[in-house]
């Protein structure tokens, strides 16, 4: 068995949870003897690659000519992007950008072939790579011999959807986060619309918790019966935590974009009201977004100044260096799919508190739950982690069980049952 | 003549607000009084009342001489019905009244005081006593313990105490291949033992309305057969079980009441049967053997042991840090304090955060107002953060050892 993977991240190059989850499950399928051949948008040479094939959409050479002219994505039009994508900007857009029409008119047509350039950020031109990844992993239908296509969020579902119609192939959409999670009822329509054309196309969704098929179902009106429910995990531990320093102080720390998503208000919001009580609680806010420097606004307007950290975003080994730090990890977002982080968290020994809006609190049922708009509950569990004795070991030791029970064998396992059902 | 000893718990706890952290030091009001009244007034409706009139009933149709029964009801309650319910309480003297009735003795808070102190254990058995003799004139001879937790130690101190009998669960582990069907008496104290059918008390108490049971629906014809095919030699059956069993754990619509008004009237009309108090068994039958128990048995979930109550590290923190304050509370007549320290002794504090979620969970959210082991533990401590301050001033001389 034999699948072409898209997907838009992939480590050394970590963004977020999209990367480690690709990773995990391609690692997970290679185990069970699947032969996984991944494409990325730009591949650098330093991914590691053990038992799969990894492809750089930067490497695949392309007939400029061949545009198909009747593709629905053409006649999109870019509107300014600022307010459009600011969940995935890596800088927070300090100018207004400009407008400009949608590839692939802009591009002339040279005889020949070339191979477009990617960055594989969530830059500015993200919408235009997005569309360049479609277009050139549609060539791979006659370069490639593989039984399915499994495409990881919207990113890559319109690729994903050109293969299938040109090689017939199942497709697979695997759903990370939708543009619901990311924006509430303020949905990116165009994304928005990504996300409904790929999951209505595919012969079947993954989604990556209960919670999110429930979106997938209810939001984007697609039928249950082709939705699959399929955890994320948590890859074992490859390092050893270091001992946290002797230190007063305690660490709260909050990790992930700084968007609406993700809840950050509440989360300066509950530490605004432990910070008195809790004189030697420390509050770290780490990554970034479009609500970093309202967050900043506030703990300024709040006094909190002396108490809190911003980091900014931090690469996976700063990531590990902050767990090392902190007494516990809060997940407040509005909506999460999943939030590997949490798992990642766990795996260093922290007692994390999450969100009931999460797909990860459905696989800790011992772990610290609280509904994201509850401040005063959020604060109240807080406490009781940074004062009360009971809970860390008790947390330990049950979070550590459920954690040794998600595993990517077990996902990747459902996957393939999966895969099995659309190959019969 | 086979008897047949029913034993009622009557239990409702002071169950905490939400109480945050903020709240320390400045609140000292730790109790839900709305969600407390509503549902002791909920359970009353449709538990106490229309069961006390059940048992009115058939003590009026038998005579207390072929229908008794038997009830503890706990201080806390108590103080809840003269509260919130004083129509309920009435309703229990009246009952009493009939002279059907034996009250049993347990500890005032309900607690589980004996674990760690038999000072504060003997003190609430004796405030429990006050208030029996107070409310019912009423002079317990029986004793029941807190979930019946039962080892050869308590058994001593209650025999010291002046009772007669206790109650305790009939595991397996305490009667091996015996039967719970006899009377038996403490190998370590002077007292006899009346054990619960455990089998058969859960028959009703739990699996009664249970639709994936095999014996469902259980009718009062098929109980009273299975009672009377019981080996002839055996001469008592024990059925203990919680009061809200009937209305609130098994709807009405169940039909609990009528089975169990059918059942009673086809036992008695049989003859071969009376329904009696623990006094009266004592007089009626010799001990079979003596029993020694070492660890503490509950009543409680498979295991019949406290890890419901301190079986995670939540629960032993609570509880220690509770227990620490025992020397200093002692020490102060501030009544707000001496009542504090009772009703944060109650069991159920301990009972909502236990995190048996999957084998004995439904039982233990039952009427519990905290969504997870952690709030529940929170919230507690909160309080109790805030009762230790409050010991802390009102002992300013006493070294505090707890946090």
């Amino acid at each position: 068995m034999k699948v072409l993977m898209l997907g838009w991240e992939f480590p050394p190059r970590i963004a977020g949870g999209l990367a480690v989850a690709c990773y995990g499950l391609v690692k997970g399928l290679v185990h069970h003897g699947v032969e996984v051949v991944f494409v990325m948008p730009l591949r650098k040479g330093d991914e590691p690659a053990q038992g799969y094939r990894l492809l750089g959409a930067n490497e695949i050479e392309v007939p400029l000519g061949s545009v198909p002219k009747e593709s629905w994505v053409r006649t999109v039009t870019w509107y300014g992007l600022e307010t459009w994508l600011g969940p995935y900007l890596e800088q927070i857009a300090t100018s207004p950008l400009e407008f400009r029409t949608v590839w692939p008119e802009e591009v002339e047509a040279p005889p020949g072939s070339l191979r477009l350039e990617f960055s594989g950020r969530y830059g500015p031109d993200l919408l235009d790579e997005v569309y360049r990844y479609a277009y050139v992993v549609s060539h791979l239908a006659e370069r490639e011999t593989f039984d399915l296509i499994h495409a990881h969020d919207w990113l890559t579902y319109l690729g994903g959807i050109a293969l299938k119609e040109k090689t017939g192939k199942p497709l697979v959409v695997h759903v990370h986060a939708t543009e619901y999670d990311r924006s509430g009822e303020g949905a990116n329509p165009l994304i928005y619309e990504i996300e409904r054309r790929g999951m209505e196309e595919a012969d079947a969704v993954v989604a990556v918790s209960w919670y999110t098929r429930s979106i997938v179902v209810e939001k984007y009106g697609i039928p249950s019966e082709k939705v699959w429910a399929v955890h994320n995990a948590v890859l074992p531990k490859d390092r050893v935590p270091v001992e946290k320093p002797p230190s007063s102080r305690k660490v709260v720390t909050f990790l992930g974009r700084v968007t609406r998503q993700k809840g950050p208000e509440y989360f300066v919001e509950a530490a605004a009201r432990v910070a008195p009580y809790v004189p030697e609680a420390h509050f770290v806010m780490a990554g970034t977004g479009d609500l970093l420097r309202p967050m900043i606004h506030r703990v300024a307007q709040l006094r909190l100044g002396s108490r809190f950290s911003f980091t900014g975003f931090l690469p996976p080994a700063e990531v590990e260096k902050l767990f090392d730090l902190s007494d516990v990890y809060v997940m407040p977002s509005v909506s999460e799919p999943f939030g590997i982080s949490a798992l990642e968290a766990l795996r260093a020994g922290i007692p994390v508190i999450v969100s009931r809006q999460s797909g990860v609190a459905e696989v800790l049922p011992h772990a610290l739950k609280v509904d994201f708009w509850d401040v005063e509950g959020l604060a109240d569990l807080l406490y009781g982690v940074l004062r009360y004795r009971g809970i860390r070991p008790f947390f330990q030791r049950h979070a550590q069980e459920e954690l040794a029970q998600l595993q990517w064998e077990r996902s990747s396992a459902r996957i393939v049952e999966l895969y099995k059902t659309l190959l019969a | 003549m086979r008897r047949i000893c029913l034993y009622f718990q009557v239990h409702q706890p002071f169950r905490l607000r939400v109480y945050r952290f903020f709240d320390i030091g400045v609140s000292h009001d730790y109790y839900h009084d709305l969600n407390n009244r509503a549902l002791l007034e909920r359970i009353a409706r449709k538990s106490y009342l229309p069961m006390n009139a059940l048992l009115q009933r058939l003590v009026e149709k038998w005579g207390p001489e072929r229908f008794s029964v038997s009830f503890a009801i706990s201080g806390v309650a108590l103080e809840q019905m003269e509260w919130y319910a004083p129509q309920v309480l009435e309703s229990f003297q009246a009952l009493y009244a009939t002279g059907a009735v034996e009250l049993v003795a347990e500890t005032y808070a309900h607690s589980l005081a004996c674990l760690k102190s038999r000072r504060e254990f003997e003190r609430q058995v004796r405030l429990h006593l006050q208030k029996l003799k107070k409310l019912f004139d009423a002079e317990p001879r029986t004793f029941r313990n807190t979930e019946l937790v039962f080892y050869d130690e308590v058994a001593q101190w209650v025999s010291q105490l002046g009772f007669s009998a206790m109650l305790a669960e009939g595991a397996d582990t305490l009667l091996g291949w015996r039967s719970p069907n006899f009377l038996y008496e403490s190998a370590a104290a002077s007292i006899r033992l009346l054990l619960r059918n455990y089998k058969l008390s859960d028959d009703i108490a739990f699996r009664f309305s249970n639709r994936d049971w095999p014996e469902w629906p259980l009718t009062a014809e098929k109980f009273a057969r299975w009672i009377q095919d019981l080996p002839a030699d055996q001469p008592l059956v024990n059925l203990f079980m919680d009061y809200e069993t009937f209305g609130e754990h098994q709807w009405a619509e169940s039909g609990i009441f009528a089975f169990f008004e059918a059942w009673v009237n086809r036992m008695l009309e049989s003859g071969e049967a009376v329904f009696v108090t623990p006094r009266a068994v004592l007089q009626a039958l010799e001990p079979q053997a003596a029993l020694s128990v070492p660890a503490p048995l509950s009543w409680a979930d498979s295991e019949r042991d406290l890890t419901a109550w301190l079986g995670n590290e939540l629960q032993t923190d609570a509880f220690e840090s509770l227990y620490a304050l025992e020397e200093a509370v002692s020490g102060i007549q501030d009544p707000a304090i001496q009542r504090d320290w009772l009703r944060l002794q109650t069991s159920d504090h301990f009972y909502y955060m236990c995190t048996k979620f999957f084998s004995d969970g439904d039982v233990h959210k039952y009427f519990n107002p905290f969504s997870s082991p952690y709030e529940a533990y929170v919230t507690y401590m909160n309080v109790l953060s805030d009762f230790t301050q409050r010991v802390k001033e009102a002992a300013p001389r006493r070294v505090m050892t707890s946090d």
